[in-house]
């Protein structure tokens, strides 16, 4: 799925990476708050859904290689987490939706889960 | 502890690329597109001719858009030695059917058919809809040909970076007694602020030796596992990383207070991890179970109150 078409399911706004947006294109989720369960599954094209707002969710996607970072419930990141992913060239959005929402929302549309390291 | 690499065989790139495959693809996405069904009504005669028009071994039954049970070539044998070729198929049909879904992972799908032995399976969608069907043979094209797609595309990466030597290569044109690249990072402790960045520093350089994307996953996501750990319980250390011939060990050391009981420490869900830790997304008792998970192998000493000293050792897979 188009992170464009992600942006606009989840009416996000789009605080960094926003000049890469159109060159990115996903099938899969990750979404947690427990940084270990995202570092503890195995590599896939995905995005990261998130409640956490501090630079360690854009330092986790950034490790894992994961192509951008959603922040829910309307949670503004801190300004460091901002200026990290953009330093990463990591596109950062937020949407006010909650985090069962949210996924739900990209589920229906065909993405999916992420399985865990072997 | 020391942890061994236990396969055998196949190169153990290769093995873990069609092992993660099985995690990832689903059902649906190996499901040939198109399929061809029966009604119950229909004779077994013309059951003859549809197998054989369409080089069919068995094919499911339908009625009103539900899906009522399977057909085989086997069964048409029974029927023929029973002199019953004009039988209705729903007289000759197996009912009890065993089913797959179309998001379940191919995974779940391969042991189906190692259980039951039937060698294919009508794919329903959560709404109980048969959407298609697969067979051994729709399993195997599936991987091939999301193998052909993976190759294609490092296949294209590999041509864009030909000239950039991989880490190995360069080791083998020099020539001394002894050649590595050492990497020393200073981390603080009671504090998350900076955590990740010597993980990441460390993956950039690594990176710009020429280790391969997959190994420096491996290594990125452990070390800064190791790196929340210092930060979050000790009170400060170094993360030191030391590039080799054969691969890469990453060691992280802290001057205590040491880990009471080590075997407990990597049971997973295990910690001991306060509360600010925690807020900012750490603490699950996972780090180290991730660590073991990435590394090829890894050994954990510690002593109280003197502190921890971790190794991680990463083989080079290309």
């Amino acid at each position: 799925m188009k992170l464009r078409e992600i942006i606009s399911l989840l009416h996000a706004e789009v605080l960094a990476g926003e000049d890469l947006i159109n060159g990115i294109d996903v099938d899969r989720c990750y979404s947690a708050d427990l940084m270990s369960d995202v570092l503890g599954r195995s590599h896939a094209n995905g995005i990261l859904i998130t409640g956490i707002t501090n630079p360690q969710a854009i330092r986790t996607a950034d490790i894992a290689d994961i192509q951008a970072v959603c922040v829910v419930r309307g949670k503004q990141p801190e300004a460091e987490a901002v200026a990290l992913a953009k330093q990463k060239d990591l596109p950062l959005f937020i949407t006010k939706m909650g985090m069962f929402e949210a996924c739900g929302i990209l589920y229906t549309n065909g993405l999916r889960g992420v399985a865990e390291r072997q | 502890m020391t942890l061994e690499r236990k396969e055998q065989g196949p190169p153990p790139d290769r093995m873990t690329k069609t092992q993660e495959m099985v995690y990832e693809l689903t059902v649906g996405e190996v499901m040939p597109p198109t399929m061809v069904t029966v009604a119950p009504g229909q004779t077994m005669a013309e059951l003859r001719v549809l197998l054989r028009d369409n080089r069919l071994s068995g094919t499911p039954v339908v009625e009103n858009g539900k899906l009522v049970g399977m057909i085989s070539i086997e069964d048409l044998i029974n029927a023929l030695t029973d002199n019953a070729i004009n039988a209705p198929i729903r007289e000759r049909m197996k009912t009890k059917v065993e089913c797959l879904y179309a998001d379940e992972l191919l995974v779940h799908c391969i042991a189906k058919f190692s259980k039951f032995g039937y060698r294919r399976y009508p794919v329903l969608n959560r709404n109980n809809e048969l959407v298609g069907i697969v067979t051994k043979g729709s399993i195997v094209e599936g991987l091939l040909k999301k193998l052909e797609v993976e190759y294609e595309q490092s296949e294209s990466k590999a041509a864009l970076t030909r000239q950039r030597p991989t880490m190995r290569k360069f080791f083998e044109d020099v020539t001394a007694d002894e050649i590595s690249f050492a990497f020393k990072y200073n981390i603080a402790g009671q504090t998350l602020k900076d955590a990740g960045k010597a993980a990441s520093e460390l993956k950039n350089a690594l990176k710009k030796l020429g280790v391969c994307p997959p190994l420096l996953r491996r290594i990125g996501v452990a070390t800064y596992e190791a790196e929340i750990n210092l930060a979050s319980y000790t009170k400060g250390g170094v993360i030191r990383a030391q590039v080799e011939k054969w691969g890469v060990t990453v060691e992280a050391i802290d001057t205590g207070p040491g880990i009471p009981d080590v075997e407990k420490a990597l049971q997973p869900g295990f910690s001991t991890a306060p509360d600010w830790v925690r807020e900012l997304g750490f603490g699950a008792g996972m780090g180290l179970v991730n660590m073991n998970k990435c590394a090829d192998e890894m050994n954990l000493r510690s002593s109280v109150p003197e502190g921890t000293h971790l190794t991680m050792q990463f083989y080079y897979t290309s």
